[in-house]
């Protein structure tokens, strides 16, 4: 019985959440475009799926993941479990273990990020099956990763934010530079793409607890920041990924042209 | 009806796999690091039973619903050739998506209380209340704007690294003059905009111009949409906490 009261009520969320969108779809659609979408039918059906997936979607991660993640986190941050690290919670290699899990759940939630797929669905179908989906979506989710961990240390080391994302944003130029013209938009769209449903929730409260915990950190000004790691390292990662592909590549034609003669 | 049933399968295993890692991190953290039991064991069971069904009907539901549909619009907004319609649709959508974003509400919330906190603003139910609806309407705003820049960066086919990296150069700008306070804030709500509705609907639409426009390529031109929308927020936020004053 209650798990019906939160599956309408999570449903009702999400039909609100839609709500802005539909309106726009139909008011240019019959005042603007004045026509009819093609196959009205299937498409009034795939928003049904959509809204229903999604709310379904998010009564899980509810139930089961996100109180999980979030208690995770808080005990992982307590002075009790910090404490017993080597210097009682002194020094920034106490904290591996949080290191270890904000790398671990920053992969495994960008993995399950619905944007994510949808993302990299659409790049398969433009590029012809050239762009490897899993491969992109496993160098998205290790940019992720990497940018969570460097997130964590920095609340814990209390170093400035700034520098850390121009940093990345020097890299991120430095690599655009190099890289091929057809990966570049997608790289960039991958920033901004990882971060919604999923991730969001568990790295929000990671970074909250952790600058709650540490004496000289306010959760207000220092708990924020984790999101911008994850839509920054992302950007390198893909990069990174496409250059790599691109030199196996040419090693494997060079190799094949030796063979050859 | 037996391919449909074949396909749901599919989509079925797939996000099972996908679901995978996440629930073998939250396992070995909570029975290998903290040593503790899963409290409400098969509350959890449920969920992610739940989970992994509304991510298969998700996927199912873009391909029939979400990716049709803004690529048909895509072609119709092309057809009609109005530049003004266009962009103006190219707006509302930023807007409009922005605007009601949950995870946007409550990241407001929470900077109207930092700025409380740091004594910025006075700390009355009523001024943070305020001070968090007007971060909102400029991220909604930026949105926007960031869509009505993609749009016609397709319609022109510029190379989009100029307009980031020219972006990153203004954020860098003003992070230097910007208060502080505000600089965690306005990088966090670069991420916050794009929700897991939008990001289809607009991937597809920019996709879709770009295979109608002739002379752009849908691989090249059609991505870039959701990357003008996480750059600008930041832009946009940075420039309000120097107007609000007061930091």
């Amino acid at each position: 019985m209650e798990l019906l009261v939160d599956i309408l009520s999570a449903l009702s969320d999400t039909v609100l959440d839609v709500a802005p969108i539909v309106a726009i779809l139909f008011v240019f659609q019959t005042f603007v475009l004045r026509r009819r979408p093609p196959n009205l039918r299937r498409v009034v059906i795939g928003f049904v799926y959509v809204v229903l997936g999604l709310g379904l979607f998010l009564i899980g991660l509810e139930e089961a993941l996100f109180p999980l993640g979030k208690t995770m986190a808080a005990q992982l941050t307590a002075p009790q479990f910090i404490g017993a690290g080597w210097h009682g919670g002194r020094e920034w290699n106490d904290y591996l273990w949080i290191y270890a899990f904000a790398f671990a759940i920053g992969f495994a939630t960008t993995i399950a990020e619905p944007a994510l797929i949808a993302v990299s669905l659409k790049a398969k179908d433009v590029s012809g099956g050239a762009i490897n989906v899993l491969g992109l979506r496993l160098a998205v989710a290790v940019g992720v990763a990497v940018g969570v961990a460097l997130g964590a240390f920095r609340i814990v080391t209390g170093t400035s934010l700034p520098y850390y994302i121009i940093a990345g944003y020097i890299v991120v130029i430095l690599q655009t530079w190099r890289a091929s013209k057809v990966i570049i938009p997608l790289a960039y769209d991958s920033g901004g793409v990882t971060t919604s449903t999923v991730t969001v929730p568990v790295i929000t409260a990671l970074g909250l607890g952790l600058a709650s915990t540490l004496p000289e950190r306010s959760p207000l000004i220092d708990g924020f920041g984790l999101i911008a790691f994850a839509s920054v390292f992302p950007i390198m990662s893909v990069l990174a990924y496409a250059s790599l592909t691109a030199w196996i590549q040419r090693l494997k034609e060079r190799a094949e042209r030796e063979k050859k003669q | 009806m037996k391919s449909f049933a074949r396909r749901s399968l599919r989509l079925l295993a797939a996000a099972i796999r996908d679901l995978m890692p996440i629930t073998l991190v939250i396992t070995f953290f909570q029975l290998a690091v903290l040593q503790q039991p899963f409290p409400n064991l098969e509350r959890v069971l449920i969920g992610v039973v739940f989970v992994a069904l509304g991510l298969m009907l998700f996927v199912r539901g873009l391909e029939m619903g979400l990716f049709p549909l803004g690529e048909a619009m895509a072609d119709a907004f092309a057809k009609k050739g109005s530049l003004i319609a266009l962009l103006a649709f190219a707006f509302a959508l930023g807007f409009g998506t922005t605007i009601a974003e949950p995870a946007l509400i409550a990241v407001t919330a929470e900077a109207a209380e930092a700025a409380a906190d740091e004594g910025f603003i006075f700390a009355t139910e009523k001024v943070m209340q305020s001070y968090a609806f007007q971060l909102r309407i400029t991220v909604a705003v930026s949105v926007g704007v960031a869509l009505v820049i993609g749009v016609f960066r397709i319609l022109k086919g510029w190379p989009i690294q100029y307009l980031i990296i020219g972006g990153y150069l203004l954020v860098v700008a003003l992070t230097a003059v910007a208060p502080p306070e505000i600089v965690g804030i306005a990088y966090d709500s670069g991420g916050v905009t794009t929700s897991t509705i939008t990001v289809p609907l607009v991937t597809a639409l920019g996709v879709g111009l770009a295979t109608v426009i002739r002379g752009r390529n849908p691989a090249i031109d059609g991505f870039g949409l959701i990357a003008f929308a996480s750059l600008t927020p930041i832009i946009f936020v940075l420039i309000f906490g120097m107007v609000m004053g007061g930091f």
